[in-house]
């Protein structure tokens, strides 16, 4: 028999027979997870289709995210819909300040390695960092995994990036998945898994695995994975490889060693230069959040930068953390302090920023560096914005001198 | 079906272009429609008429997985779009709401062109220049949906997924 990727061997398991690339199967979900982007119209959806209870209320997730706190009363309206749906049918429900979705579905263990779980949010493919088979899916999809607990699905190509080297100090996973995306483009990986293997992952914690999976979202494909090798989950598990004898339509190789900073220059995430041809713009908004990079070690990074610093006049600073379980930790450990006293403000843990359904909306002819995913003309709610995306650390040593910075220049 | 073509040549057209994120936040599907394309191109809203087709390049609906975007697009009157590709989220929810969609890599269709689309063969005939092009074929699980006018009506009549 011809060796399998892991998204072959995942989705192979949950079909109930032995599929490949290209070949199409139904197969059983692990869990289901809508937030309050998309969550309304699953819930609509599932009520045409005669749905009465879950499938399994254990495996659904709800999560209210995108727009919290509320910013009007039609969006208040949306999330009491789905408070009351949350209570009538028993599912798990996150409320306004618990966090972005995906850092709650890693953080609470809803999904595990060797799960096919399915978001109606664009970046599920995140929970490849715990080799897990993660899709994002639209509302009516996920309406009728939450009814009938199976999706189908087209087993996809897989891309493998190949990581040599070490990251050199100061160098984090952004900058890793930015240069790989430089290499794909928007559209290098569409319908595709992407698998990150090589040394360079091995020493990577969660939080860094979770940016690589995170961020395959903006090369168009379908799912990720990263090595489990030198992964520590705080349950048992059994990880999923890759067969050495597996097909990949394609395979990137990078040597991280002698990386840079990277930036997304507006108005897409594929835009990617090393720092260095940026360097020097001024900035006049700086945000570090969203479900690619605010967790604790995002929060340290900028830290170590900022501390017994003032973040430059004229920037404004604003930090949502990942969740509120991230945010207790860096208040404990003082770096809620650190970074507060060095100007920076925080705002709810959640999507509002990135999203820019509301909060920091930036002003026509605002440049932004953020530690987000997307650039898209409009992504922060205004199309005259300028976007920058680029690591925490680049995020911070900007607003710490007001225009686009190398770490490395201010440590 | 047959319609005019609203052609825009671009590629990567994303989903906060076909509905930007400050509109999604409401199940009022006319609100959708209005602001559809806008950051695209102003006047869409006002120049589409039911039953017309939207044309674009490649990666179609690329970027959020937001199912507004092919709602917004059928609601403001789109009776299916052309690409050369899409992305794949908006591809599937497209045909989980009943909005044709049509991979169409070769093609030489302009702005105002009258299409003809032969959904059984994946023909779409321009009426305007006398050419035809080929569609990519769908999956049959998604033939089934369509057919059946998307998933939720798929179910409603089914209760469960079509076998493979
Ligand atoms: S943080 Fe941004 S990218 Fe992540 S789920 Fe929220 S809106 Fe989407």
């Amino acid at each position: 028999m011809a060796g399998q990727t892991v998204a072959e061997k995942i989705i192979s398991a949950h079909a109930g027979k032995r599929v490949y690339a290209n070949e199409v199967a139904i197969v059983r979900v692990d869990g289901a997870m809508a937030t309050d982007a998309t969550a309304p119209l699953a819930i609509q959806a599932f009520r045409q289709m005669g749905g009465k209870r879950l499938w399994d209320a254990q495996r659904v997730a709800l999560v209210l995210d995108h727009a919290t706190p509320a910013p009007n009363e039609r969006v208040a309206n949306l999330h009491r819909l789905m408070r009351d749906f949350a209570q009538e049918t028993g599912c798990h429900f996150y409320d306004v300040g618990a966090g972005i979705c995906h850092q709650l579905m890693v953080e609470n263990a809803h999904v595990k390695p060797g799960d096919l779980f399915l978001g109606a949010d664009s970046h599920t493919p995140t929970y490849g960092a715990v080799n897990a088979l993660s899709c994002g899916v639209g509302s009516t999809d996920l309406a009728a995994a939450m009814l009938t607990g199976k999706t189908w699905l087209k087993v996809p190509q897989t891309l493998k990036v190949v990581l040599n080297g070490t990251l050199p100090a100061g160098i984090s996973a952004k900058d890793v998945i930015l240069r790989v995306i430089k290499e794909t483009t928007i559209s290098g990986a569409t319908y595709m898994a992407v698998e990150f293997t090589g040394e360079a992952v091995v020493p990577m914690s969660l939080a860094s695995r979770m940016v690589l999976a995170n961020m395959v979202a903006e090369m168009g494909a379908k799912c990720a994975n990263v090595d489990a090798t030198g992964l520590t989950l705080p349950y048992d598990w059994e990880p999923v490889f890759a067969d050495a004898d597996a097909t990949y339509a394609r395979v990137i190789t990078l040597d991280v060693s002698d990386l840079r900073p990277m930036v997304a220059v507006p108005h897409a995430p594929d835009n990617v230069v090393p720092i260095e041809q940026v360097r020097g713009i001024t900035v006049h908004q700086a945000f570090i959040g969203s479900c690619t990079n605010a967790r604790l070690e995002d929060l340290h990074e900028a830290a170590r930068i900022l501390r017994g610093r003032q973040v430059a006049r004229g920037v404004r600073l604003m930090i949502a953390p990942a969740s509120h379980a991230v945010f207790m930790q860096a208040v404990k450990d003082g770096t809620v302090e650190t970074l507060t006293q060095a100007g920076a403000f925080f705002v709810t843990s959640g999507c509002g920023v990135c999203v820019g359904t509301h909060q920091g909306v930036p002003s026509d002819g605002d440049v932004v560096i953020s530690s987000t995913n997307r650039n898209f003309k409009g992504r922060m709610g205004n199309p005259n914005a300028q976007i920058y995306l680029s690591s925490p650390a680049v995020v911070a040593a900007s607003a710490l001198c007001g225009v686009i910075t190398d770490p490395q220049d201010v440590l | 079906m047959q319609g005019k073509a609203h052609a825009y040549p671009v590629d990567n057209i994303d989903t906060d272009r076909i509905i930007a994120g400050k509109y999604t936040k409401t199940l009022d599907f006319s609100q959708l429609a209005a602001h559809c394309l806008e950051d695209l191109d102003p006047t869409f809203s006002q120049k589409v008429q039911a039953g017309d087709l939207l044309v674009a390049g490649e990666n179609f609906g690329c970027g959020s997985s937001r199912e507004q975007a092919p709602v917004a697009l059928k609601a403001a009157g789109v009776a299916a779009v052309i690409a050369r590709s899409f992305a794949r989220i908006f591809y599937r929810n497209a045909i989980n709401i009943g909005l044709p969609v049509l991979e169409v890599p070769d093609h030489t269709i302009q702005d105002g062109d009258q299409l003809s689309i032969d959904f059984e063969n994946g023909i779409i005939t321009n009426l305007t220049r006398q050419e035809s092009y080929a569609a990519t074929r769908l999956p049959s699980v998604m033939l089934k949906i369509l057919q059946a006018g998307g998933l939720t009506a798929y179910l409603t009549e089914h209760g469960d997924y079509p076998s493979e």
